[in-house]
C-alpha cells in the first residue's frame, strides 16, 4: 500500500517535472528565422524552388521528452514566391492554391515519434486548398540555447512530401511533378 | 482613296487603323482566354502567351500612333441626321473604347513586368519594366486585365450593333464611311 502510493507519487513527480520542462516557443517571425520552402520537379530535369513568405506559429518542446512536443503553423497561401510574377500568379489561381477561396493553410501536429538521436517523425493534419490530410514531417533537432540578446531559442529542420492531387490541386504538370517536397526550418523563441 | 480623313469620309490611314485594331482586339481576347486553359505539355503553352504579349504591345504602340493621327487628321464631322443625343452617346462610347483599350493593354503589361522582367516582343526587342513592387501587382493587374478585357469586348460589340443600326435601320453613312464610301 505504502509502496504503491510511493510509486504513484514519484511517477506523478516525474511527469510533473517533465511537464514543467517542456517550454513553449513562438516561431521567430519578427527576425524571420524560419522558412517554409518547397521544391518541385520541372519536367524531371531540374527543380523549381519556392517559398511562403508569410506564416506564423508556435511549438512546445522538451529535449528530454520529444514525444510530448507540439507544433502549430498557419500560413498565408498568397505569400507564395517562386521569383517569377507570372508563375506566382498562376500558383495563386484556381489551378493550384486557390488563394482567394483558401487564403490560409495550417499544420497541427497530432503525434511525435522519436526516430533516433535528435530526429523525430512529426505527424499532423495539413490543411491546404481546403483539404485536410495527415502528413509526416521528418524532423531534426538542430540545437537550443541562449541567444546573445537575452532570449532562449530552439531550432529544427524538416522535410515532408505531399502529393498535389491529394490536396485537390488540379494542375497537371506531368508524372515527374506530382509531388512537392516541403523543406522547413523553424527557429522558436521561448515565450 | 486618300490617306487623310476628309469632312465626309474616313481616309485610308484611319480605316486601316480602325479595322486593324478591331481585328487585333478580338484576336487577343480569344487568344487570352484560350491560352489560360492550355495543358502544360501543349506546344502552345509558352508560345501563345509570348504572341499575346508581343502583339498586345505592338497594339499599344499602334494605339498611340492612332491618337496622334486623330490629332493630325481629325475624323469627319458627325452626320447632320445625328441628333445631339446620338452624338453625345457616340462620343462617350468612343472615348470609353479608347480608355478601355489602354486600361487592358497597360494592365497586361503590369502583369508580366511585376517582378521587373522586361517583355520580349517576338525576340526583336525588349520593353523594360517601369512599374514594379505594388503589393501582389501581378494579381491586381491580372484582375483588372480580365474584367477590363471583358468590358472592352462587350462595349465593342455594342459599338458594332450601333453601327449596324445606323446602316440597316437609319440607312445613313455611319458605317459606310468607315470604308471610305459615304454615299450622301
Ligand atoms: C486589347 C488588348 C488585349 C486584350 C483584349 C487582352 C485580353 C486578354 C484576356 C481575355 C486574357 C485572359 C485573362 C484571364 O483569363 O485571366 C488575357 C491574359 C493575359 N494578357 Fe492580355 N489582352 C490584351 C493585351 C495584352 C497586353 C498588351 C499584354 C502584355 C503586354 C497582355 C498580357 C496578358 C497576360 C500576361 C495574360 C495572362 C494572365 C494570366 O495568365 O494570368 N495582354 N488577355
Amino acid at each position: 500500500m505504502l509502496k504503491k502510493t510511493f510509486t504513484a507519487l514519484t511517477l506523478g513527480a516525474a511527469l510533473f517535472a517533465g511537464q514543467a520542462m517542456a517550454a513553449d516557443y513562438a516561431i521567430d517571425k519578427q527576425g524571420q528565422h524560419a522558412f517554409v520552402n518547397f521544391k518541385i520537379s520541372h519536367l524531371g530535369y531540374s527543380w523549381i524552388y519556392g517559398t511562403f513568405k508569410d506564416f506564423d506559429g508556435s511549438f512546445s518542446f522538451d529535449a528530454a521528452r520529444p514525444e510530448a512536443s507540439k507544433v502549430n503553423v498557419t500560413l498565408k497561401t498568397a505569400s507564395v514566391d517562386t521569383n517569377h510574377a507570372e508563375r506566382d500568379k498562376h500558383l495563386r489561381s484556381g489551378d493550384f492554391l486557390n488563394v482567394d477561396k483558401h487564403p490560409t493553410a495550417t499544420f497541427t501536429s497530432t503525434r511525435v515519434e522519436s526516430t533516433g538521436e535528435g530526429t523525430a517523425n512529426i505527424t499532423g493534419d495539413l490543411t491546404l486548398n481546403g483539404v485536410t490530410k495527415p502528413v509526416v514531417i521528418a524532423a531534426k533537432f538542430l540545437g537550443e540555447g541562449k541567444d546573445p540578446w537575452g532570449g532562449y531559442r530552439a531550432g529544427f529542420e524538416g522535410t515532408a512530401n505531399i502529393k498535389m492531387k491529394d490536396f485537390g490541386i488540379k494542375m497537371d504538370l506531368g508524372p515527374q511533378s506530382e509531388n512537392v517536397e516541403l523543406i522547413l526550418t523553424v527557429e522558436g523563441v521561448r515565450k | 482613296m486618300q490617306w487623310r480623313n476628309s469632312s465626309r469620309n474616313y481616309g485610308l490611314t484611319s480605316i486601316l487603323l480602325h479595322w486593324g485594331v478591331a481585328l487585333t482586339v478580338v484576336g487577343l481576347f480569344a487568344l487570352g482566354l484560350w491560352m489560360r486553359g492550355l495543358n502544360y505539355y501543349s506546344q502552345w503553352y509558352r508560345t501563345a502567351p509570348d504572341i499575346h504579349k508581343s502583339v498586345g504591345l505592338i497594339l499599344l504602340a499602334v494605339m498611340v500612333l492612332r491618337l496622334v493621327w486623330r490629332w493630325l487628321s481629325p475624323p469627319p464631322a458627325a452626320l447632320p441626321t445625328h441628333t445631339p443625343l446620338v452624338r453625345l452617346a457616340s462620343t462617350a462610347g468612343h472615348l470609353t473604347l479608347y480608355a478601355g483599350l489602354f486600361v487592358v493593354m497597360l494592365s497586361g503589361y503590369l502583369i508580366s513586368t511585376a517582378d521587373g522582367r522586361p517583355i520580349s516582343v517576338f525576340g526583336w526587342f525588349e520593353v523594360p519594366a517601369l512599374v514594379t513592387g505594388i503589393p501582389r501587382q501581378e494579381d491586381l493587374a491580372g484582375d483588372v486585365h480580365f474584367y477590363a478585357a471583358w468590358a472592352l469586348v462587350i462595349l465593342a460589340a455594342l459599338h458594332a450593333l450601333a453601327a449596324f443600326k445606323h446602316h440597316f435601320i437609319d440607312r445613313d453613312d455611319t458605317l459606310r464611311r468607315m470604308f471610305g464610301r459615304a454615299k450622301y
